[in-house]
C-alpha cells in the first residue's frame, strides 16, 4: 500500500524539478526542436498505418452490423467519424505511443542514468530533471495533438478506402455520413485528452527513466515499467476526462 | 583546500563511511585508495555533493559546502570536474560536443572562442583533429582523455577522479595518470583520485589516504605507503604477485 504513495510522492518532487525554467534557452529550443523530430516525426510512420486499417475495421464491421432496411447506409460513416474522433484516434494512438515513446524515453534516460551522464550533468551545475525531461515534456504535448488529428483524417480515410474496395456502402452514402451532424466539440474533447495522455507519456515515462538504479537489466525493467504504468493512467484518465467533458 | 570533517554516510543499516576526516591539498595529486567496496566512491560522491553526508561537514577552501542550499552549491560546482569511472560521456554528442557542453551551458562565450577553448583542451590531452567522432566509436583510454578534456574545460579548482584506470591496460593507465598529474601541477588543481592501483599510487601519490572498511587507516605519501608496518595496508599494498616478488 505504501509502495504506489511513495511513488506518487516521488513522482511529485521529481516534477517540481522538471518544471523550472531552463538555465539556458538557445539550449533549450534546440533539444526541443530533436525531440519533436525523435518523439513525433518519427511515428507518424507506425500512426498511419495502425490508423488507416482501425478506420477500415470500424467501417465493415459496422456495414455488416446494419441489417434493419431502417438504418440508411449513411451510418456506417458517421459511426466511422464518431468512432475515430471519439476514442480511437485519442485513446488508442496514444496507448500506441506509449509503448513507441515511452520506453524510448525510459531506456535512454535510464541508460544516462546507469552510466553516470545523469551524475555528470548534476556535478556541472545542471538541473539534470529539467534539462532532460522537460523537452520531452514540451514536445509530446505540442507533437501528439498533430499526430492524432493525422491519425483522424487517415482514419475515415481508411474507412472509406475499405468501402470503396468492399462495395459495401456507395460513396455517396459514406461521404454523407461523415458530414451528418458533426459537432466541432468532439474535436475539442479528443485533443484535450491528446494532451493529459502525452503528459502522462513523458512524464511517466521520464520518472521512470530518471530513477532507473544499477546497469543493464534495470533499465530494460524500467523501460516496461513505464510503458505499463503509462497505459495504466491513461485508461483511468481516460475515464475521468470522458466524464468531465462528455458527462 | 578540500576538507572532509567527521563524515558519516549510512545506506539504511550499512554503516559506509565512518567518522572520514581528511585534506585534499591544492597543486598535489591526493589519492583515496583501498580495496573495492572500501567507500571510496561514496566518499568522493559525499565530497561533491551526489550524495547527502548524515553527518559531519565538508569544506572548499573555508566555504561550508554541506550548510549550502542548492544555488550555492551550483556556483561551486561550477569550479569542479569529475572524470567518472565509466567516462560518463553524453552519447548523443561527439568529442566536440562532449567538451563544449559546459561552455554552452554555462558561458557567453562566443562560437570561436569556444572552438579555440574545445581545441585547446583536446590537444592538452593528445586528441587533435577527433573533434566528429562519437563516443561509441573511441577506445576506452581516448573516452577517458575526452572525459578528461570535458572536466578540465571550464578551468576547474577542483578535479575528482573516479578510478581513472578502470578497464584500461597498464601502458594507458601510465599515460592517463601523467596526464592527470601534469594538469594538477600546471594549474594548481585540487585534485584526489580513487584507486586501487598498486602502480599509480606509486607513480602520482602526493599525498595519500588509505581507506579500510569506511575509515581512514592510515594517510601518508608514496615514499612512505612501501615501509609501513600496518597489516592491512600491506595487505593491500602487497596484495599483487609483483609487489610480493618485488617485496622479496
Ligand atoms: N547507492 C548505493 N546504495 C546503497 N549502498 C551503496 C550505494 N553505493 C554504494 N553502496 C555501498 O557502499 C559500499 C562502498 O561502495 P563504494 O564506495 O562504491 O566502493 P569502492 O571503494 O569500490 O568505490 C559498498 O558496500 C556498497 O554496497
Ligand atoms: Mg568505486
Amino acid at each position: 500500500m505504501l509502495r504506489p504513495l511513495s511513488t506518487i510522492g516521488n513522482y511529485v518532487l521529481l516534477m517540481r524539478r522538471v518544471f523550472t525554467k531552463p538555465q539556458k534557452g538557445r539550449l533549450f529550443w534546440q533539444q526541443l526542436f530533436f525531440e519533436i523530430d525523435q518523439l513525433g516525426l518519427d511515428s507518424i510512420g507506425i500512426v498511419a498505418f495502425i490508423s488507416m486499417f482501425m478506420g477500415a475495421v470500424v467501417a465493415i464491421q459496422t456495414a455488416y452490423n446494419i441489417d434493419s432496411p431502417l438504418i440508411p447506409m449513411s451510418m456506417v460513416g458517421f459511426t466511422t467519424r464518431q468512432s475515430v474522433i471519439l476514442e480511437f484516434s485519442p485513446t488508442v494512438i496514444s496507448l500506441i505511443l506509449a509503448g513507441k515513446v515511452g520506453s524510448r524515453i525510459a531506456s535512454q534516460i535510464g541508460t544516462m542514468r546507469v552510466t553516470e551522464q545523469i551524475d555528470a550533468l548534476e556535478i556541472m551545475g545542471v538541473n539534470s530533471a529539467n534539462y532532460l525531461i522537460f523537452p520531452k515534456v514540451v514536445a509530446s504535448v505540442l507533437i501528439n495533438p498533430v499526430l492524432i488529428v493525422f491519425s483522424m483524417c487517415l482514419g475515415i480515410i481508411g474507412g472509406w478506402g475499405a468501402m470503396m474496395f468492399s462495395r459495401l456502402v456507395s460513396m455517396h452514402d459514406y461521404i454523407l455520413g461523415i458530414r451528418y451532424d458533426f459537432e466541432a466539440y468532439t474535436i475539442f474533447y479528443a485533443l484535450t485528452k491528446t494532451i493529459f495522455f502525452a503528459f502522462i507519456i513523458a512524464t511517466v515515462s521520464g520518472y521512470f527513466g530518471y530513477q532507473t538504479q544499477g546497469g543493464a537489466l534495470e533499465v530494460g525493467q524500467a523501460s516496461t515499467k513505464a510503458v505499463v504504468i503509462s497505459s495504466i493512467v491513461i485508461i483511468l484518465f481516460n475515464l475521468v476526462l470522458t466524464q468531465l467533458l462528455l458527462g | 583546500m578540500i576538507e572532509a570533517r567527521n563524515i558519516n554516510k549510512y545506506f539504511g543499516e550499512n554503516h559506509v563511511l565512518r567518522d572520514v576526516s581528511c585534506t585534499f591539498h591544492p597543486g598535489k595529486t591526493n589519492l583515496i585508495i583501498g580495496q573495492s567496496g572500501s567507500g571510496k566512491t561514496v566518499l568522493m560522491k559525499c565530497l561533491v555533493g551526489l550524495f547527502e553526508v548524515d553527518n559531519g561537514k565538508v569544506l572548499y577552501d573555508d566555504r561550508n559546502f554541506s550548510a549550502m542550499n542548492i544555488n550555492q552549491r551550483k556556483a561551486i560546482r561550477q569550479e569542479l570536474g569529475m572524470l567518472f569511472q565509466g567516462a560518463a560521456l553524453f552519447d548523443s554528442m561527439n568529442v566536440q560536443e562532449n567538451v563544449m557542453f559546459p561552455l554552452n551551458m554555462f558561458t557567453r562565450k562566443t562560437l570561436e572562442e569556444k572552438f579555440d577553448r574545445v581545441n585547446f583542451v583536446l590537444k592538452r590531452v593528445n586528441l587533435e583533429n577527433q573533434n566528429k567522432l562519437m563516443p561509441s566509436e573511441l577506445s576506452g583510454g581516448m573516452k577517458k582523455r575526452v572525459a578528461i578534456a570535458r572536466a578540465i574545460v571550464m578551468n576547474p579548482k577542483y578535479l575528482y577522479c573516479d578510478e581513472p584506470n578502470s578497464g584500461l591496460d597498464p601502458q594507458t593507465s601510465s599515460v592517463i595518470d601523467l596526464l592527470i598529474q601534469e594538469l594538477t601541477y600546471e594549474y594548481g588543481i585540487t585534485t584526489i583520485v580513487n584507486t586501487h592501483d598498486m602502480n599509480s599510487v606509486l607513480s602520482i601519490g602526493d599525498s595519500i589516504e588509505f581507506i579500510h572498511k569506511g575509515q581512514i587507516w592510515w594517510s601518508g605519501n608514496k615514499e612512505e605507503i612501501l615501509h609501513m608496518g600496518n597489516q592491512e595496508l600491506n595487505d593491500f599494498v602487497f596484495g599483487t604477485e609483483l609487489t610480493k616478488r618485488l617485496r622479496k
